[in-house]
């Protein structure tokens, strides 16, 4: 041996690397858990009513006593975002699966339908995904008047047609493989390729869309919140609540921080998971 | 083309410091390991690895896919990557060590002193730069020239690398030449800075046989001119023209290693022996191409052979298939141009043409996957191309289709098992059992173990994935089977033991072929009748004997002329340009 040209192994920094990501799973697993406790049993970790009046401790910052700080009417904030939780994941749950409901009859029509029929679902999407999303769901929240069930239908139809798009690409991509037209030259019926191909191959990257969508969804529906339409006051879903504080910006600014940043920190974990789902289903593939 | 290559040699921008040493060409390898590390521990993938090279000649390394050749290439030219051990007892360029050589002193070894040429043209060239602007580069990096000079110089190694209208090509991107254009602009490349030493690594791969043909002499004529050369290849019969020595490896080892005349006529290795044994040609025909094995074909159900025994016309009918495709702007391409053959029970078709001939449509017509836009394909003596598809889908069964990259034609979800079930027709096993049963036939027929029915495509080899690709095919007992490209993708003796099998499965099942391919030496081996095709129309249509031995139209005997032959000497006058 005269020579020996090592050049340094990647093994080292990839591992790593790995270990990071592992980490960001298992805690934006835990938040999640968390959120869920509070959603079906929020009385486990309250440490107040959510609604008790207290005047005397009103609009108090962050303290032991009061972990989030209070409120103009010295309500505790930790507890009203604990039960603010259900509501506000009910909405983004909701308004998700309208939205992939909705995106799953525009995408699959306009992959599949006949020239005239797709191209007529086609420029539908696309007028909707010309629209930003905020200003649609604005229109009909406008329309139907500001409810937790408008909140849901508004997003959902805001947020479909980005969906509906993906949709149709994907059920493109399955209808045109190796696979379905091997189907065909086997002789398969059209219906039997659709159920055993296409439309399992189309769905399954949509796991992971969800999850994003849910995360994505709460945001906008606290935008819609924010904006003053949202659910009636006394509720303490978190887009009320970022409202609600809005007009004490200048002397509480936990009022609007902390909710916002207990959104984020939902957002986040949801997109998160998603993600590693989204990574696991292609390595699946590859 | 007979250009004289024009390479001043210490051009413009050349330094002194090569024009010292003498420049010739000559390697010395010894003792090269490489190794891979993966978890903290050293994987060898290529193993003491030696060999000389005088000036002006060639040394081949052939070897199947994981033999090392291109590790081995890529190890010559400092790029082995990330993660790589090389080891060497000396690695001499002209006398000088490149065996520890700085990145950096790599850098400006390659291009000047040790052209690369890569296997894939498409990939390998930028995909938005004109191929004259890519020459241009090379020649930039090691500070040749000026600006107009270095432009001038592009369009010159165009046309000295056989580029008609080079002024033209060179301000064309990648994805505006043909395959045989790109792969001569990166020979262009190569050759910029008029290196001493060429690395080949697979040159010729995916080109259409007289593109091959055209490639190789580029290169017997660069060695003429006094540059040595490392040809990498999968492929006896190309290394045979160019070769003077040929390294053989398998698993990173040397097998055999000798004079090219000595390794290709008597091989010594039982390996080497195997590896030409393998290579199918018309002398081949009717014996096996690999070791030899034993199948059961199980013959047709009794209610579909009972369907076919009145019928003994041709078992598939094409008259005068025309086939148009509309390209942007509202004119269209003649694809398929009054294509006609019939297919006998128990022969093969073979349908011979280069890329874009018409051969893979022509196939996809006779599958009924594509309508002809004139003409008809009657299966069985019933019509087939002409009724809808709801009435088709009770003929489907008797013609099954084989691509040439089975994976895209499975579905990811489905483990191999799940794939063969669906691929048994409901009325010939209607149980689940019958249909088990069946599935273990099929694997059986094709020679894999039932294990393999668990696992996923994916974890299959590619000889595996072609078998299954087979048994799915063989699954509803069809009379004919279209096989597109169906070996291409193989090695040399993976494509033998899948070719003996096809062989082996249509002597006991009777099943007819509609073998398509580019390649001479697999249809002279598998056809009985052979269809020349060529820009949509059939140009010839014969016998194996009549096709190779008395070919009547000239594209034939160009096709014929520039098939490559093991035999070292005898083509080398004949290969045209």
């Amino acid at each position: 041996m005269t020579s020996l040209r090592t050049v340094l192994p990647a093994g080292a920094a990839s591992r790593s690397i790995l270990r990071a990501a592992a980490t960001g799973l298992y805690l934006s697993i835990t938040v999640l858990a968390f959120f869920a406790v509070a959603a079906i049993v929020p009385g486990l970790l309250a440490t107040h009513s959510p609604t008790a009046l207290d005047l005397s401790h009103s609009l108090e910052g962050p303290s032991w006593q009061h972990w989030f700080g209070t409120d103009e009417s010295g309500r505790d904030l930790y507890s009203r975002v604990v039960y603010g939780t259900r509501e506000s994941l009910a909405i983004g749950i909701g308004a998700t699966a309208v939205s992939i409901s909705i995106a799953l009859v525009l995408g699959s029509i306009a992959a599949l339908a006949r020239r005239f029929v797709a191209g007529a679902v086609n420029r539908v999407i696309e007028i909707l995904f010309a629209f930003p999303t905020l200003l649609l769901a604005l229109l009909l929240v406008a329309v139907l008047g500001p409810s937790a069930m408008t909140q849901i239908v508004a997003v959902g139809i805001g947020t479909a047609p980005g969906y509906a798009r993906i949709i149709r690409g994907q059920i493109l991509s399955a209808k045109d493989s190796g696979y379905v037209e091997a189907a065909v030259a086997l002789g398969h019926s059209r219906r039997r390729i659709l159920g055993a191909h296409i439309v399992p191959n189309a769905v399954r990257p949509l796991v992971a869309i969800i999850t994003l969508s849910i995360g994505q969804s709460i945001v906008w529906a606290s935008s819609l919140a924010f904006l003053g339409l949202g659910v009636a006051p006394p509720a303490s879903e978190w887009g009320a609540l970022l409202d609600a504080g809005r007009t004490y910006i200048t002397q509480a600014w936990w009022l609007i921080v902390i909710p916002g940043l207990v959104i984020v920190t939902l957002a986040l974990a949801a997109t998160t998971l998603g993600k590693h789902i989204q990574n696991i289903l292609e390595k699946g593939e590859k | 083309m007979t250009t004289v290559i024009d390479l001043d040699r210490g051009g413009a921008g050349e330094t002194g410091e090569t024009a010292t040493r003498e420049r010739t060409g000559a390697l010395i390898v010894s003792g090269l390991t490489v190794a891979f590390v993966r978890n903290g521990q050293q994987h060898p993938v290529v193993h003491d690895l030696s060999f000389e090279l005088a000036r002006g000649a060639c040394v081949a390394i052939v070897g199947e896919s994981g033999s090392g050749k291109s590790v081995t290439a890529r190890a010559l030219v400092g790029l082995t990557g990330a993660g790589s051990v090389v080891r060497s007892d000396s690695l001499l360029l002209d006398e000088q060590d490149i065996s520890a050589l700085s990145p950096r002193a790599w850098r400006s070894i390659r291009g000047r002193r040790i052209g690369f040429i890569q296997q894939d043209a498409l990939v390998s060239l930028d995909p938005l730069r004109p191929v004259g602007k890519e020459i241009e580069e090379a020649l930039r990096l090691h500070g040749w020239g000026t600006r107009a000079t270095r432009a001038r110089k592009a369009v010159d190694l165009l046309q000295s690398v056989g580029v008609p209208l080079p002024e033209r090509r060179a301000k064309q991107r990648p994805d505006e030449l043909s395959g045989g254009l790109r792969q001569r602009a990166l020979i262009a490349s190569a050759l910029a800075l008029d290196p001493e030493l060429i690395i080949a690594d697979e040159p010729t791969t995916a080109l259409d046989v007289t593109v091959q043909a055209q490639v190789l002499a580029l290169l017997e004529e660069t060695k003429a001119r006094g540059v040595s050369i490392v040809l990498i290849s999968h492929d006896l019969s190309v290394v045979a023209q160019l070769a003077d020595t040929i390294l053989v490896m398998r698993g990173g080892h040397i097998v055999e290693q000798g004079d090219a005349r000595q390794v290709l006529e008597h091989p010594r290795h039982e390996y080497t022996r195997s590896l030409i044994a393998a290579v199918p040609s018309e002398e081949t025909r009717g014996r096996h191409l690999g070791p030899d094995f034993e199948i059961t074909a199980t013959p047709h159900p009794e209610q579909i052979a009972e369907d076919l025994r009145d019928y003994d016309g041709p078992v598939l009918e094409a008259t005068g298939l025309v086939k148009r495709f509309p390209l942007p702007g509202g004119s269209s391409q003649l694809a398929v141009n009054g294509v006609t053959f019939s297919l006998g029970r128990g022969e093969t078709l073979g349908i011979v043409g280069e890329s874009g001939s018409g051969k893979s449509t022509t196939g996809r017509i006779a599958l009924a996957l594509t309508a002809p836009d004139a003409g008809e394909v009657r299966l069985l003596g019933q019509d087939w191309s002409s009724i809808p598809e709801s009435r088709r889908r009770r003929l489907r069964s008797r013609i099954s289709v084989v691509y040439q990259d089975p994976l895209s034609s499975f579905d990811p979800r489905w483990n191999t098992e799940r794939i063969l079930l669906d691929a048994v027709p409901d009325d010939a096993y209607p149980t689940a059992e019958a249909k088990r049963g069946r599935v273990r036939e099929l694997v059986a027929q094709v020679g894999l173990p039932e294990e393999l029915l668990q696992r996923f495509p994916l974890r299959l080899s590619g000889g595996q994935r072609q078998r299954i690709a087979i048994a799915r095919a063989l699954a509803p007992s069809p009379s004919v089977i279209v096989l597109d490209e169906a070996v291409s993708a193989l090695d040399v003796s993976i494509q033998a033991q899948i070719l003996d099998l096809l062989t082996e499965l249509q002597k006991q099942l009777g099943v007819s072929y509609l073998f398509i391919s580019h390649d001479l030496g697999v249809i002279s081996h598998l056809s009985d009748r052979v269809l020349v095709m060529k820009d949509g129309g059939v140009v010839e249509h014969g016998t194996v004997e009549q096709i190779f031995h008395n070919p009547q139209h000239a594209y034939t005997q160009q096709l014929i002329a520039s098939l490559p032959s093991l035999d070292a000497d005898p083509h080398r006058d004949t290969i045209r340009r």
